[in-house]
């Protein structure tokens, strides 16, 4: 049990994580009534699934992907190239640049794409938030039994 | 840092559950904030600061005025 948690639930707790809220948000989806609580599952749900891809970008000892100009002190040493100082249009010797190595930073392609799935699931919240106002305004409630009740023997005003 | 990332990682479950377990929508609302910001602690964590600011501005931010928003317009209570 101790060596199943260090060799596998520790190292990637990320994905277990990222399990268990996706389901939290799954369940509440389809087990809540409240039209407002099935939306805060649905959000849950998508950043769930974020989370999973954020997580597949991560690498050991990687940094932000930015490249820095100015400060070229890496955070770990891991090339052999990477000293080749070099000369500007002045022939001045420019500080030890270090070549940009992609180990070096995390891979920031998962990020670009949630970016916009973050866009999107703000957009879905937002109409699907006016769709549940019209309806508090057709059936006077938001509970899901009680507007499917109402459907049902047709009372109610549109 | 890799505990950092379990302990906001089990605070994010434990706010998950709350905020979809209590029955005061406006409490519901602020507790998914709190959720949006833990998880934007998590993205700056893990070298994904665009995401990370873009979760707050955008998840934290504005999906809690929408949610908030509605709450006011329908009714506070939940019945489960």
């Amino acid at each position: 049990m101790q060596d199943f948690i260090q060799n596998f639930v520790q190292p990637h707790f990320n994905y277990w994580a990222y399990v268990i809220v996706m389901m939290i948000g799954f369940w509440a989806l389809i087990a809540k009534r409240n039209l407002i609580k099935k939306l805060i599952g649905m959000s849950i749900f998508q950043s769930a699934i974020i989370l999973f891809y954020v997580s597949l970008g991560v690498k050991d000892g990687a940094t932000i992907p930015i490249i820095d100009h100015h400060q070229p002190a890496p955070i770990h040493e891991v090339s052999q190239e990477g000293h080749d100082a070099h000369y500007n249009s002045h022939g001045e010797e420019e500080a030890h640049h270090h070549k940009p190595v992609a180990a070096e930073f995390v891979n920031p392609l998962p990020h670009v794409l949630m970016l916009t799935a973050i866009v999107v699931g703000v957009a879905t919240l937002g109409v699907a938030l006016a769709v549940s106002q019209s309806i508090y305004k057709d059936f006077g409630t938001l509970e899901e039994h009680e507007i499917l009740e109402q459907i049902k023997t047709g009372d109610f005003h549109d | 840092m890799e505990h950092f990332n379990i302990v906001i990682l089990v605070l994010l479950v434990i706010t998950a559950l709350l905020a979809l377990r209590v029955k005061d929508l406006l409490s519901a609302s602020m507790i998914f904030g709190i959720y949006s910001f833990l998880i934007c602690l998590l993205w700056a964590e893990m070298g994904a600061v665009d995401v990370a600011f873009t979760e707050a501005a955008v998840g934290a931010g504005v999906s809690a005025v929408f949610l908030i928003a509605t709450v006011y317009n329908t009714k506070r209570r939940s019945s489960d």
